[in-house]
């Protein structure tokens, strides 16, 4: 059992810190309008190092059990404004809609793998 | 209000600002005609306020929201028109139209429909990534 979660164990972590990642964009898409609103990130790269060195938890003894993706304790960025507006809003939407659709592809990247490697194990379980 | 858990939230409340929004351009725009017999009864723009809203979890979700805090009127002044047969014009024959700039709303109601756009988009993507994700392995 274990082989087969740490078989698909990276792409799943990529897919949970990019759902996160989704949710923070389409947060600052949402307060487009909002005065004083500073638009937020998260480093991809960092995050995912960080779960996968420890996940959510650190364990202190081998014997327990690995904690899973219940919200990771990420670090949110502040993102810096190409041009700031006078309402101190930072959120800019052709910066945002590009950020947006490179993470929904990514995304769809890390499911295709998962999918892939499901119908991988899929076949050889039934001996196909 | 309850707490804002998906984007579903996220999206749905932003685009009900966003509605807000427009329905005071709505009345703006519908009352940008009026005249009135005192400066102080003139029509004002009316505006929204916008605030964000935070999730609960906002430190671990990174998700948050806009909501509409209030509504105020536009400092903008009635314009003085003289015309001394209108029934309302006051004793010097003066009537004051409604403060409102009809091309100022038309560029903020464009706006709005912008952003309540893109709210829609970043909701159909994400609904189809999640059924996608449903669908895994089959």
């Amino acid at each position: 059992m274990k082989g087969i979660s740490e078989y698909l164990n990276v792409h799943s972590n990529a897919l949970a810190v990019r759902s996160r990642r989704n949710n923070i964009l389409a947060s600052n898409i949402a307060n487009a309008a909002t005065p004083n609103f500073k638009a937020r990130d998260i480093d991809f790269q960092s995050e995912i190092r960080k779960v996968e060195s420890e996940g959510a938890v650190r364990a202190t003894n081998p014997l327990h059990i690995k904690a899973s993706l219940q919200g990771p304790t990420g670090t949110m960025l502040y993102r810096d404004p190409v041009s700031p507006s006078r309402d101190g809003n930072t959120v800019e939407m052709n910066v945002e809609q590009m950020e947006f659709s490179e993470n929904v592809i990514r995304y769809q990247t890390s499911l295709t793998f998962l999918n892939n490697k499901i119908s991988g194990l899929l076949s050889a379980i039934k001996g196909e | 209000m309850s707490d804002i858990k998906n984007v579903f939230d996220v999206a749905g409340r932003s685009m009900s600002a966003q509605l807000v929004r427009m329905n005071t351009i709505a009345s703006n725009l519908a009352n940008a005609g009026n005249v009135s017999g005192t400066e102080e009864t003139a029509y004002r723009a009316m505006k929204p306020i916008f605030s964000t809203t935070y999730a609960n979890n906002f430190k671990d979700s990174g998700i948050s929201t806009t909501e509409v805090q209030g509504i105020t009127t536009s400092d903008r002044k009635p314009e003085r028109i003289y015309m001394p047969s209108h029934p309302v014009a006051d004793e010097t024959g003066f009537v004051y139209s409604a403060g409102v700039n009809v091309e100022e709303e038309f560029v903020e109601m464009l706006e709005a429909k912008r952003q309540y756009q893109n709210n829609i988009e970043v909701v159909t993507t994400l609904r189809a990534l999640m059924m996608h994700t449903i669908r895994m392995g089959k």
